[in-house]
């Protein structure tokens, strides 16, 4: 199995740090609304944290739009002190016990809005990590509940990345942008009163300067989304292009490719560069424009504030405040835009989400469901068919019966048939048509996991985790005493090898287990069989990637294996075909052909055809 | 890092001329809250009206000169960072491409990919981000310490004692965040991981009926991520109440002590306005600089794995003085030659010594970790023998460059590579030059025609990256096709033959021998029923050669090929 990308793209990284989300293309939601709601419902828990974030933030932003004023007055009072000095008059000088009231005035608010500053923070951060928690206990207790469907036909690396990236885009904004958008909507309503208190043509100044920087950054915006767009692609394919040079790395040194190699990579550098400067560059440049914005509007306030202090009509520590209040006005603006921005993305992450949390699950079992305790291994099949669409049917009313102990080989060209019959046998797909039974009973009447129980399964595409050897093995049976392990490995042939490895049955088999070969691995996975002691057992016999000495080894311990069960073998030995109960020929995703060596020879269809122009050619 | 110093020698310049507009910007900046205090103690207090009306337009000035010195410093270093960064990237992707399979291997194909790319964009910010903020933060500082020296020495102190308080705070949360931050993204691995077994195991799983077992691994994983990210997320949001706190404590001290010095006359209002603004900014700087700290780690990690793949040297190189094939027959001949693994304790090939003759197929057979493959991998050099040579009509291989004796070869793997393109420009791989015509043959003595045809476009069809548009035999029929259209002395196939099936397998071997017919051949084989027309098998086992002949030859007198026959016939594959 390969490897799956998890990445929906490269990561953006081009640069640029303008305030965040601004100028980045942005993912949206089909269903805004309803995702938003659900999100909020789906928070519900937490609504009494959210409520103390709330009031919090309320607290913590209202004491500090409230600072600058009081500030301002500590400013007039040492104006006031300031200007009689220079009128000469008596007892002048500044009223000192003035500034300590209100400095002391100023130190409590500033130590409030910090406290609540960092209750509404710490609040806030518990409910985004425990949300993101939950959400991530939850698509996995749901992917437990999905039937194999779902395994087929969606990709692992579209499910690893709902359950990474678009988990992550949730956290993130939940910490952060949840009380910046409360903190700045908070913050424009308090500070627009503020500054009407203090002088409503002022304010009206300053609000005149708001379409102006709005402008710059939406215009600047759309450009750098375009070039970080391009970007994007130029670096998709950079990356496609390095990912299948290094990949063919030898064929490329053998045919001497590497200046043509080179050549390709140029161009696309080239154009990476071309494109990269640019993105950089505007979206660089949004920063220091909203700066200079931001000073015209200080220097509006300096000088008409200034005349109008002059005129008596407003003191100097409320134009110092109003400068304050100008920037505290301007950046929640800018906030905003991008909040809004990050909002979507959030949205439209949570929607993948719930897609995934939505998926239809597996039937559960029925209420009175068996388990079986002394299981014979009679199979039986009657009239079953089967299709994973419902209008290409796989399986056409298949009969089959099989007693215990017998060895049912399953042969015939690669195709979704073989497996099939494996997936209804366990019950990874469930029967529409006929039925399965087992020692006589309906499979479907029985529990899940008691049937899978008493199946064992060799397959060809060996999984371990990552964990011991010992781990490994274990994993068949909750509770094997090492003995027992030690047995199974043996049995499997594969005890020997496992001790000359240097932690021998401690060794770790890493993701990918590139420590031990294919055949080895397949080896582990016998014993893992073996330990499991199971009544049915299905097996692929396919062994392609593996030596002739590690194939015999292979060989030998899936016989012993078989020894006094009922066997299902995708077969690929001729041994195995010739011992079998009965042979499965299947074609096309069909069982066209149903019998012992003998009969289906006698009956010169399909069988014998492939027989004879297979094994007498290489034989001949 | 300092090893990248070539990398950024070429703009010198530029991050001067950078560090030249930034300080111009920085001291715009600072000249603002100056003109402000003018604005305050000369026009406010003393009621002149036109003087605070030219300030304010001198203001503006300022304010536009720090705005395009702030663009052109921009632009200058958008365009340097990017450009260190293509030129970084190019040489290390060039740098890969001479490697050995030995030096590549000791990477990863997917580390070397994340080397050529996320790293390089690491570096490449971080490059842009010091040219801008870097120098901002400290001219920031130190400006604005001048400044308020200039207005108020003693005053000043108090400032001065700011700067060591926040950096204290700020590398104190630096030291205890950045291994809580390196502890996260290892136990985010760890879950994900968890995951990623979960989806390919999901069988296995269900099958053994282990879904609480997993559930458990699942949610102890997660928990401690969980309880990881609360704690970082815990100190972080410490920091900002905090550092705000900080700021404003010192606001309220210089005011306290600024009222007594206004009101011994030794000051003005306008001076403890701006004053009040400097402590912002140098706040600001030094924020903006911890921000580099923090990314500073990221950086130079990105650039030490850069500089590894930099640094590595080549295991095969060209001789210096090469030698030339006179004669071009394609007479290959290993003569004791013994190869090991890095790092391996035993050789995997131990004194080999045969002769492949031109016009002769000469096969090797043996298990895996027997060196088949290894003995193929020796001849276009991917690998040089520690003892013996390997010789092509009797020059040493070494002694040819690689260029040259690469092109007498036709190599083709076991697991068959495509690049993405179209049908003619894969088997063009083989030979740049080659015609419609030849690019034709080779396809039809690949077998390959038949579903090119059956291909809308023919051989104008698309080839996804890794060719997986195509299936596994018709990929190896590509791969053998561009191996044909170079005609070469020698062909280097490896167990190529696997996925298909054995009528095609049949007609290829047999239009393969036509086509190649003075040319040297030697295949790697699993199947016995490969190779029983070559004309020399080669028994391998564990490293050594244990039988050399013919298949009647070997039948008879070598053992381990008859233990290999008899685990073969009979059963062989049915499907």
């Amino acid at each position: 199995m390969s490897k799956e990308t998890e990445k929906r793209g490269p990561k953006g990284g081009g640069g640029g740090f303008g305030p965040r989300g601004i100028g980045r293309p942005v993912d949206k939601a089909k269903d805004f609304k309803g995702t938003l709601k659900r999100l909020a419902r789906y928070m519900g828990q937490y609504r009494w944290s959210l409520v103390i974030v709330f009031m919090a933030t309320l607290l913590s932003t209202l004491f500090s739009i409230l600072s600058p004023k009081i500030l301002g007055q500590a400013t007039t009072v040492l104006f006031d002190g300031m200007l009689s000095k220079l009128e000469g008059l008596p007892n002048a000088g500044v009223d000192l016990a003035a500034i300590g009231r209100i400095l002391l005035v100023l130190s409590s608010v500033y130590v409030l809005s910090a406290i609540f500053s960092y209750i509404q923070q710490t609040v806030m951060v518990n409910v985004a990590q425990k949300t993101v928690y939950n959400m991530r206990k939850d698509i996995n207790q749901k992917l437990a509940r999905l039937p194999l469907k779902y395994y087929d036909t969606t990709s692992h690396g579209d499910t690893l990345s709902r359950f990474t990236n678009d988990v992550d885009v949730i956290s993130q904004s939940l910490q952060q942008s949840v009380i910046e958008m409360m903190s700045s909507l908070i913050s424009i309503i308090g500070v627009t009163i503020m500054m009407l208190t203090i002088s409503p043509i002022l304010t009206l100044l300053t609000a005149g300067m708001l379409p102006l920087s709005a402008g710059i950054s939406a215009f600047i915006a759309s450009r750098s989304q375009k070039f970080f767009v391009r970007q994007q692609n130029i670096l998709g394919q950079l990356n496609g292009h390095v990912e299948e040079t290094f990949t063919g790395h030898t064929i490329v040194k053998a045919y001497g490719l590497e200046h043509e190699a080179e050549e390709a990579f140029k161009e696309v550098n080239e154009e990476l560069y071309a494109n990269g400067w640019k993105a950089q560059f505007v979206s660089g440049t949004i920063m220091p424009l909203i700066r200079f914005v931001g000073n015209i509007g200080y220097v509006v306030i300096a000088v008409v504030g200034g005349v109008f202090v002059t005129q008596g009509t407003i003191t100097i520590g409320n134009v110092q405040a109003f400068m304050q209040y100008s920037r505290q006005f301007g950046m929640p603006i800018t906030q905003l835009a991008s909040i809004a921005n990050i909002l979507q993305s959030t949205v439209a992450a949570a929607e993948r989400v719930f897609e995934l949390l939505d998926e239809e699950e597996e039937a559960a079992d029925a209420p009175d469901a068996k388990a079986l305790h002394e299981p014979k291994g009679k199979i039986g099949l009657h009239g079953v068919s089967f299709g994973y669409d419902a209008d290409k049917p796989v399986l056409k009313d298949l009969n089959l019966d099989v007693h215990p102990d017998q060895l049912i080989a399953i042969v015939g060209p690669t195709g979704a048939g073989k497996t099939t019959l494996v997936n209804l046998l366990m019950r990874f797909y469930d029967v529409k048509q006929g039925t399965i039974t087992f020692d006589d009973h309906n499979i479907l009447d029985l529990t899940r996991s008691n049937l899978r129980t008493m199946f064992g399964m060799v397959l060809q595409d060996t999984w371990l985790f990552e964990g011991s050897i010992k781990e490994n093995i274990a994993y068949g049976r909750e509770g094997a005493s090492d003995e027992e392990i030690f047995e199974a490995a043996k049995a499997a042939h594969v005890d020997h090898f496992i001790r000359t490895l240097p932690q021998g049955y401690d060794t770790v088999l890493t993701e990918d287990a590139s420590s031990i070969s294919q055949g080895q691995r397949q080896l582990l996975t016998i014993a893992r069989a073996i330990l499991a002691d199971p009544v049915v057992l299905i097996l692929d016999e396919a062994t392609s990637s593996v030596d002739t000495r590690t194939e015999r080894l292979i060989q030998e311990a899936m016989a012993r294996l078989m020894e006094g069960r009922t066997s299902f073998v995708i077969a690929h030995r001729l041994s195995t075909i010739l011992d079998a109960d009965q042979i499965l020929v299947m074609n096309h995703g069909e069982i066209i052909e149903q019998g012992t060596h003998q009969e289906l020879l006698e009956q010169k269809g399909f069988y014998a055809e492939l027989y004879n122009s297979q094994f007498v050619a290489a034989l001949a | 890092m300092w090893r990248l110093r070539t990398y950024v020698k070429p703009y010198l310049a530029t991050i001067v001329t950078v560090m030249a507009l930034v300080f111009l910007e920085v001291m715009a900046t600072l000249k603002l809250p100056d003109l402000m205090s003018d604005i305050v103690d000369q026009g406010i207090a003393r009621g002149n009206i036109p003087l605070i009306w030219s300030t304010g337009g001198i203001m503006l000035a300022v304010a536009l000169a720090g705005v395009l010195c702030a663009v052109a410093g921009n632009f200058l270093a958008s365009r340097a960072s990017t450009r260190f960064g293509r030129d970084l990237r190019f040489d290390i992707f060039s740098k890969v491409g001479k490697f050995a399979p030995r030096e590549f291997n000791k990477f990863g194909t997917a580390s070397l990919i994340t080397r050529t790319t996320n790293d390089v964009q690491q570096v490449q910010q971080i490059f842009h981000m010091s040219m801008r903020m870097a120098m901002r933060a400290p001219l920031m500082a130190v400006g604005g310490v001048l400044m308020v020296v200039r207005k108020d020495s003693n005053l000043a102190l108090i400032l001065l004692g700011l700067i060591p308080v926040i950096g204290l705070v700020i590398t104190y949360v630096i030291v205890k965040g950045v291994p809580l931050f390196k502890s996260l993204q290892k136990k985010l691995d760890r879950l994900n991981l968890v995951l990623r077994e979960q989806l390919m195991g999901v069988r296995v799983i269900r099958a053994f009926d282990r879904g609480s077992r997993e559930q458990e691994r699942f949610d102890d994983s997660n928990r401690d991520l969980t309880e990881t990210a609360l704690k970082v997320n815990r100190l972080m949001v410490t920091l900002l109440p905090l550092l705000g706190l900080i700021v404003n404590f010192t606001n309220i001290v210089i005011i306290w002590f600024a009222a007594r010095r206004i009101d011994l006359g030794a000051m003005q209002v306008g001076d403890l306005m701006a004053f009040l603004q400097y402590t912002m900014q140098v706040f600001m700087a030094v924020m903006m600089l911890s921000m580099i700290f923090v990314m500073l780690p990221r950086a130079s990690a990105s650039a030490e794995r850069i500089i590894e793949v930099l640094d590595t040297e080549v295991s095969i190189t060209d001789p210096k003085e090469p030698e030339t094939i006179e004669s071009n027959l394609g007479i290959v001949r290993f003569e004791d030659v013994t190869f090991s693994y890095p790092g391996a304790a035993k050789p995997v090939l131990s004194n080999i010594t045969f002769t492949a003759h031109p016009g002769q197929t000469t096969a090797i057979i043996g298990g895996t970790g027997s060196g088949k493959s290894t003995i193929l991998d020796l001849i276009p050099r991917f690998h040089d023998p520690e003892e013996g040579q390997i010789t092509l009509d009797g020059v040493d291989i070494r002694s040819l460059t690689q260029r040259e004796l690469r092109s007498r070869l036709g190599y083709v793997p076991q697991k068959a590579v495509l690049f993405s393109g179209t049908v003619a420009s894969n088997i063009r791989g083989g030979k740049q030059d080659a015609t419609d015509e030849e690019v034709m043959e080779a396809a039809r003595v690949a077998q390959a025609t038949e579903f090119i045809k059956e291909r809308d476009d023919g051989y104008e069809s698309y080839i996804s990256q890794g060719g997986t548009n195509v299936s596994g035999g018709q990929k190896q029929r590509l791969s053998i096709a561009r191996a044909v259209v170079r005609k070469p002395k020698v062909y280097l196939l490896d167990d190529t033959f696997s996925a298909l099936d054995y009528k095609t397998d049949a007609r290829l071997r047999t239009d393969l021998a036509k086509s190649a017919e003075n040319a040297t051949i030697i295949v790697v084989a699993q199947r016995v029923s490969t190779i029983f027309h070559a004309d020399q098998i080669i028994v391998l086992d564990e490293g050594k050669i244990v039988g050399q002949g013919t298949h009647e030859t070997l039948s008879r007198d070598c053992a381990v090929y008859q233990e290999i026959v008899a685990s073969q016939f009979g059963e062989e594959a049915v499907s």
